[in-house]
């Protein structure tokens, strides 16, 4: 599956990222962070609790560490804080 | 792991850190380290990777034209020694040796607990116009902004702008406070100025005075397992009438704290949550100085201002730092008018009942708080704060339900890979 996402501001088609969230290919527009690249996939819990509660992000700048993900299978990583890039494999909920 | 050795390094390329570094550049060779991708901080944050504000514009400009190093994607985490700071960088460990430190790490939102706050869609209110900044479409979603003070106004404006549904703006203060400074900002015309701008772009969006948000909901119950839960709808309460909302997400501010944590590692001295300086934003430590909102919640203007002071003061320049005391006074006061009018009310301390979570990270209840004394005791029966956030949420959060002082910062103060400890 592929679903194309565009940024309303973007004049430039050509300036895409393509990366795959949860094994789904996603195209973004270049600069766009992680999360927002995880949320455009339409995948809402990036994590779940100790106690299993379902969580997303929640601060946007990288300090409340709610949207955790594994990226390039290194787990933990702050998917607000980091720019999608070519090729990154991302894995919500692990 | 490799070493820089730097005369004047500053932490933070917000307003305050870029307004050091060109003041420090006069005199010195200067290096921003920040963790952010690009330059700009919170309020200048980039959108896709430019930061749309001209001011800001001109600022990246002129730290561009004065050859002036910036390490983005790095995290001050720990310390070497007293003029050593370690970072994680994308490329593994760097530490940063330093003649002279500027702390310009700007602030976080605080997070007030109240029943469902912790479901997916709901936001920091500076929280989701970050994630909107970095490319996330809010096109034709249903939000509501609550909380308190100015940003919530702003936050609007900027969903609005990206074609978002903007249902409510929800502001605790009484609609009498903000007309009394309303009226107190003759002293700042420009002030004035941006306040007519965004009101008259929000003249269609119901400004709900006097009210705040009791609980977020979600229509799937709790223990239905496979499910993703996420907000559907959240309640208001004004005049003691509540009325419950559907909406897509929630944007909650409810006002800033300032980032103390590098600060008080290095061993500053921190009064009521805020870095001691004197004059020339001197910390009690002879070579470090720190500007913009760790000194305490001001403003943009003030961070500029006490940004410019502490370069040039810590560069020696220390007349021409003495002239700008004056400017510094009057962004103060702006600072300071803001703080009264919007400080948070005793019923926002009610709002959590015994099962809503206080730590998010280790889901900690209020319940299981309540019994606790201080911060200390909850920790090491509960584990709250010890989680990846090291109790920048529940800290503040505590704080404020039970006035207890947040808990102390130990290195490291991000959590590192470990090769890079």
């Amino acid at each position: 599956m592929c679903r194309i996402y565009r940024h309303e501001d973007s004049p430039n088609i050509d300036n895409v990222i393509a990366l795959k969230i949860n094994n789904n290919s996603i195209s973004v527009d270049d600069g766009t962070t992680v999360a927002v690249a995880i949320l455009a996939a339409g995948v809402s819990q990036f994590r779940h609790s100790v106690s299993g509660e379902s969580r997303g992000p929640l601060c946007g700048m990288g300090v409340c560490f709610e949207c955790r993900v594994t990226i390039d299978r290194v787990a933990h990583q702050r998917s607000c804080s980091i720019i999608a890039q070519d090729g990154m494999e991302v894995v919500t909920d692990e | 792991m490799s070493k820089l050795t730097i005369e004047v390094l500053i932490v933070g390329g917000g307003a305050a850190g870029m307004s050091a570094a060109l003041a420090a550049s006069q005199n010195a060779s200067v290096t921003i380290v920040d963790d952010n991708p690009f330059l700009g901080g919170q309020i200048w944050r980039a959108e896709l990777g430019n930061t749309k504000s001209p001011e800001a514009q001109k600022l990246i400009a002129a730290i561009a034209s004065k050859q002036i190093k910036i390490i983005n994607n790095a995290q001050v985490f720990g310390l070497n020694n007293a003029n050593s700071l370690l970072t994680e960088t994308t490329d593994g460990q760097l530490e940063l040796k330093f003649e002279k430190l500027i702390i310009a790490t700007g602030a976080r939102e605080l997070f007030l607990p109240f029943p469902g706050w912790t479901l997916p869609g709901v936001f920091g209110a500076g929280g989701l116009q970050a994630l909107a900044k970095g490319g996330m479409s809010v096109k034709g979603k249903r939000i509501v902004v609550a909380g308190t003070g100015p940003l919530l106004l702003a936050v609007a404006d900027y969903l609005k702008s990206k074609e978002a549904i903007v249902i409510a703006i929800v502001e605790q203060t009484s609609s009498a406070k903000i007309n009394r400074f309303a009226l107190g900002l003759w002293r700042s015309p420009s002030k004035i100025r941006q306040a007519i701008a965004l009101r008259s772009g929000l003249r269609d969006v119901p400004y709900l005075t006097d009210s705040w948000i009791t609980s977020a909901q979600c229509r799937s119950p709790r223990e239905s397992k496979g499910v993703t839960r996420k907000l559907d709808s959240i309640t208001v309460i004004k005049k003691g009438i509540t009325k419950t909302i559907d909406c897509d997400y929630l944007a909650c501010g409810f006002h800033l704290i300032p980032n103390t944590e590098l600060a008080e590692m290095l061993g500053c001295k921190i009064e009521n949550g805020t870095v001691t300086v004197d004059d020339y934003q001197q910390t009690s430590i002879d070579n470090i100085f720190c500007a913009g909102e760790p000194t305490g919640i001001a403003g943009l203007e003030s961070s500029l201002i006490e940004g410019k002071i502490a370069g040039l003061a810590a560069t020696g320049q220390l007349d021409a730092s003495r002239a700008l005391f004056g400017q510094r006074d009057n962004a103060a006061y702006f600072g300071d008018k803001l703080n009264k009018t919007f400080a948070l009310r005793d019923e926002l301390r009610k709002l959590a009942d015994a099962e809503t979570i206080v730590c998010r990270c280790e889901d900690v209840s209020f319940q299981r708080l309540e019994e606790f004394n201080d911060f200390r005791d909850a920790k090491l029966q509960t584990r709250c704060g010890m989680g990846p956030c090291q109790g920048r949420i529940c800290g503040a959060a505590a704080q404020f339900l039970f006035g207890w002082e947040p808990p102390n910062v130990r290195p490291p103060i991000f959590p590192v890979k470990m090769e890079n400890l």
